[in-house]
């Protein structure tokens, strides 16, 4: 086993300069460069010159690499052009809110998405399974920026239960972030009052991110389940007389969860890039909208650095995954 | 089986539950009460070191913070004494010596005084390596041109010389006369900082990395110290930016005590936070959602004065368009108060000169030019030419500015007024990114073409001046009257004078026709109606001094 995670772990390295060889040229395909964002009107022949210099724009592309490689080999992923911060440093801030609203948005469709489709399988052929499989195709079909703008119009807007945007109330003074988890921080804190209102926040761009997940994950499920309830070895133990509950748990359900986890795994990295529609529109201060904004101004270190980035994680997301498979399922080991 | 399923809809009735009980306890937020201001821009400000930056999310929040010699009369562009509270200039307009406030402190406590003036100016003056990149002083290079030792062959000598404090009074030298030089200095660029604070966390501290400057000091980050009536408290990147209430500050007490400005850059999601009461205003509103806040019960839109103009360029050096006739066959071939009535959004009138009426030296006497067809092709025979005149036209694709929302409606209502005149109109679209606009600049974007401008300060030069002081590819012709008038009204300094020939100016330049310009726009913002006393500023800096929440 720990071979393997190594093994893995050591892959990341091609991996990485691989796809930063990529994001690199992608990001100098696009057309325009950031002086013609940054100067709109002002662009001047001049002034063009003068930004692309100081970015070392100028430079043959072969060199630009090799500068961003040695810098981002030593630690730094550079200074963004838009907002002259450190990317490091915007990562640091921008991530946990990301991280926490993935995670969110994922609870809830694991929560909401297991049982539907175990449900839909158990009542295979009834109205229940064909209104789970309306819904589901429906969750996967609606865009997500579609979603989240009724869902804010709605229990926002209209209802006054929930907040439109942000992460937390700016109101509050009193609450002080260690980790940017918040919803960590408020816990730590015993600062119950926060910890509501980093929920309420939470909900509706969790729901809007969550929708696209939950509905495949319900599908895989239930599919899953009506393949393992076949099984000879299911029809053995309820010959042998085992209660339902314990075949549907420990037979059903744990089988069946396999092809869910694996699904787990690829839907929570993309859950980071639809994070991008979902935090603009809520304007959650994560990794999403700040990638966003930064195709919009052409900020190459910030797409650089903040994909290569997302890339390891989604890399390691998924070898977690195929961790949890040996911990769900005995019969997979690892050499 | 049947228990199983009674089981998960129970599961999923509790959490259905659990989640209205967490949302029900929110309910209609009040917006931060009373003595609370919560505002919303579009972005984070950069640096809170107004001498860095030139984006207008950084100057929100430092123009609350800091002030400077001058400002602007609320919601004008007149200049009028702020920390200055009388100035003199020498005969030949070089020396300009600033009486200063007295009894004026900084937010750390240390004096504001004549020394630090001084301090000030001689900061940018010698600001050298990564700070005399365009993009770190953008203002303070259109102004004064060069530092003490100009690192790069573009940047021209200096127009600052010197400073003297002597008792209540700073002494600025010029190199040369310089009308903006005055009206310059309401920019948030130019504001006082305490020059104790800034060498105490590390101003003018920065480097290189990856190619791109970087402030290593802290205080353009988190110790921004000025004069203003709000101090900063505290900035969450992508959250809020905290301000509170000056209390020794020199004028009256500002009625509120917490201003906090948070970035929401999508147009809907600030709506929506409007429509919601989690923030009390916010800048920017798209034209399409003034009447939605219109008629909602309890906003209100606030209008700010136009600044800015949209116009069509016609490029001389690229014939016939050198023969004054067919400029005014173009002028009177383009329907403009069609576009404006039509695309506008009754948030427009048209425009009949190169800059927008707020700006002293508008000329409300320059020649008009009426849309005419018929006229339009009788002055093109007259030139000679046969009908109907093929010309090349270009439009942007991709964008929306604030001089103009649609681009290629506009393009398609002119270039049918155009074939009704007499023209034959070839069609050429550029994406705004990535080069329109330098296509434009650089003269390759058609006989005519599509752009406008947004001012940075009240004085015309920045209008008329940037486009026609000298020869540019844009327009491509040599107008010796027109050039040297704009020279010596950009060099005066008695503002009488100086207005005068700016009148005189525009009606040259009307006369001789180097382009159309057809809109000045005007930007809305969106407020509770509770919220009193917000004062738009033509030039996008508003301050927050005066603004009240709620409150009889």
């Amino acid at each position: 086993m720990l071979r393997f995670v190594v093994r893995r772990l050591l892959l990341l390295v091609p991996i990485l300069i691989g796809l930063s060889l990529l994001v690199f040229l992608w990001t100098r395909a696009l057309p325009g460069s950031p002086a013609e964002s940054l100067l709109g009107e002002r662009a001047t022949p001049a002034a063009v010159a003068a930004i692309k210099k100081q970015y070392g724009l100028d430079e043959p592309v072969h060199e630009q690499y090799w500068n961003y490689v040695k810098e981002t080999a030593s630690g730094h992923l550079g200074v963004s052009i838009a907002s002259r911060r450190l990317v490091t440093e915007e990562i640091k801030q921008k991530f946990p809110a990301t991280i926490e609203l993935a995670l969110a948005a994922m609870f809830l469709s694991i929560l909401l998405g297991v049982p539907l489709g175990f449900l839909a399988a158990k009542r295979y052929g009834t109205p229940v399974d064909h209104a789970s499989l309306v819904a589901s195709l429906i969750g996967i079909s609606v865009p997500i920026f579609f979603l989240a703008i009724i869902l804010k119009y709605i229990f926002a807007v209209r209802l006054a239960w929930l907040p439109s945007v942000g992460r937390i109330d700016v109101t509050n003074f009193e609450f002080e972030p260690r980790t940017n988890f918040y919803i960590l921080d408020a816990i730590l804190a015993r600062d119950w009052a926060t910890l509501r209102d980093v929920l309420e926040h939470l909900i509706l761009p969790a729901v809007a991110l969550g929708s696209i997940p939950l509905a495949i994950i319900a599908r895989i499920t239930r599919a899953a389940v009506l393949d393992v309830q076949s099984e000879d070895y299911v029809r053995t133990a309820r010959a042998k007389g085992l209660a339902p509950r314990i075949v549907d748990r420990r037979h059903i359900l744990r089988n069946a969860l396999l092809p869910v986890t694996t699904i787990i795994g690829l839907q929570t990295g993309l859950l980071l890039s639809g994070a991008i529609l979902t935090e603009t529109v809520f304007a959650y201060p994560g990794v999403g909208s700040w990638l966003r904004d930064a195709i919009f101004n052409r900020d190459y270190p910030v797409l650089q650095g903040g994909v290569l980035f997302l890339a390891a994680v989604f890399v390691l997301v998924n070898l977690v995954v195929d961790i949890s498979y040996a911990i769900i399922n005995p019969r997979i080991r690892y050499s | 089986m049947r228990r199983k399923s009674l089981r998960f809809g129970a599961l999923l009735a509790a959490l259905t539950v659990a989640l209205v009980a967490v949302a029900s306890g929110f309910g209609r937020p009040d917006g931060g009460g009373s003595d609370t201001l919560v505002f919303a821009g579009a972005a984070d400000p950069t640096y809170l070191d107004p001498a860095l930056v030139s984006d207008g999310e950084s100057f929100r929040i430092t123009k609350q913070i800091y002030e400077g010699l001058v400002e602007l009369k609320p919601g004008t562009t007149v200049v009028q004494p702020a920390l200055a509270t009388s100035w003199t200039t020498s005969k030949d307009g070089k020396t300009w010596a600033f009486t200063l406030r007295k009894g004026v402190k900084f937010h750390d406590g240390t004096a504001f005084n004549a020394a630090a003036v001084c301090a000030n100016f001689n900061r940018w003056y010698n600001f050298s390596g990564p700070f005399q990149d365009a993009s770190a002083t953008y203002y303070y290079q259109a102004i004064f041109y060069g530092f003490k030792k100009n690192e790069s062959e573009t940047l021209s000598p200096s127009l600052y010389k010197s400073c003297k404090a002597r008792g209540n009074t700073a002494t600025i030298t010029l190199a040369k006369r310089n009308g903006p030089f005055l009206p310059s200095l309401v920019l948030s660029a130019f504001a006082m900082q305490s020059p104790a604070a800034m060498a105490q966390y590390g101003a003018n501290q920065g480097e290189i990395r990856t190619g791109a400057f970087y402030p290593t000091g802290t205080y353009a980050f988190s110790h921004p110290t000025g004069t203003g009536p709000y101090k900063f408290e505290q900035w969450t990147v992508g959250e809020r930016v905290v301000l509170t209430r000056n209390e020794s500050y020199w004028r009256a007490k500002p009625p509120l005590k917490t201003i906090i400005v948070r970035p929401i850059s999508n147009n809907t999601a600030r709506l929506q936070a409007l429509q919601t009461r989690e923030i009390n205003g916010y800048d920017l509103v798209a034209p399409q959602d003034i009447p939605t806040i219109r008629s909602a019960s309890g906003l209100k839109v606030l209008n700010r004065p136009p600044f800015n103009v949209a116009y069509v360029t016609i490029n001389q050096a690229k014939p016939p368009m050198n023969n004054i006739l067919v400029r005014q066959a173009v002028a009177h071939g383009l329907d403009r108060q069609s576009v404006v009535n039509s695309f506008y959004a009754g948030r427009a009138q048209v425009a009949h000169q190169f800059m927008p009426p707020q700006v002293p030296g508008y000329n409300k006497d320059v020649r008009k030019y009426p849309y005419d067809p018929e006229r339009a092709k009788a002055l093109l025979q007259r030139a000679g030419l046969t009908l109907p005149v093929e010309i090349e036209f270009w439009y942007p694709t991709g964008v929306s500015r604030p001089y103009m929302p649609d681009p290629k409606r506009n393009f398609e209502a002119f270039a049918a007024s155009l074939e009704k005149s007499g023209f034959k109109v070839v069609a050429q679209t550029g994406p705004w990114r990535p080069d329109y606009v330098k296509k434009v600049n650089e003269g390759t974007a058609g006989h005519l073409n599509l752009i406008g401008w947004t001012g940075d300060y009240g004085h015309a030069d920045n209008f008329v001046g940037t486009f026609f002081q000298t020869y540019s590819p844009q327009w491509g012709f040599r107008n010796n009257a027109i050039h040297r008038i704009l020279d010596r009204a950009e060099q005066e300094v008695d503002t009488k004078k100086r207005d005068k020939l700016y009148l005189q100016a525009n009606k040259l330049i009307m006369d001789f026709l180097p382009g159309v310009p057809y809109a000045h726009t005007t930007p809305a913002l969106g407020f509770e109606q509770r919220v009193r006393g917000y004062v738009a500023s033509p030039i996008g800096t508003d301050p927050f001094y005066g603004v009240s929440v709620g409150g009889q």
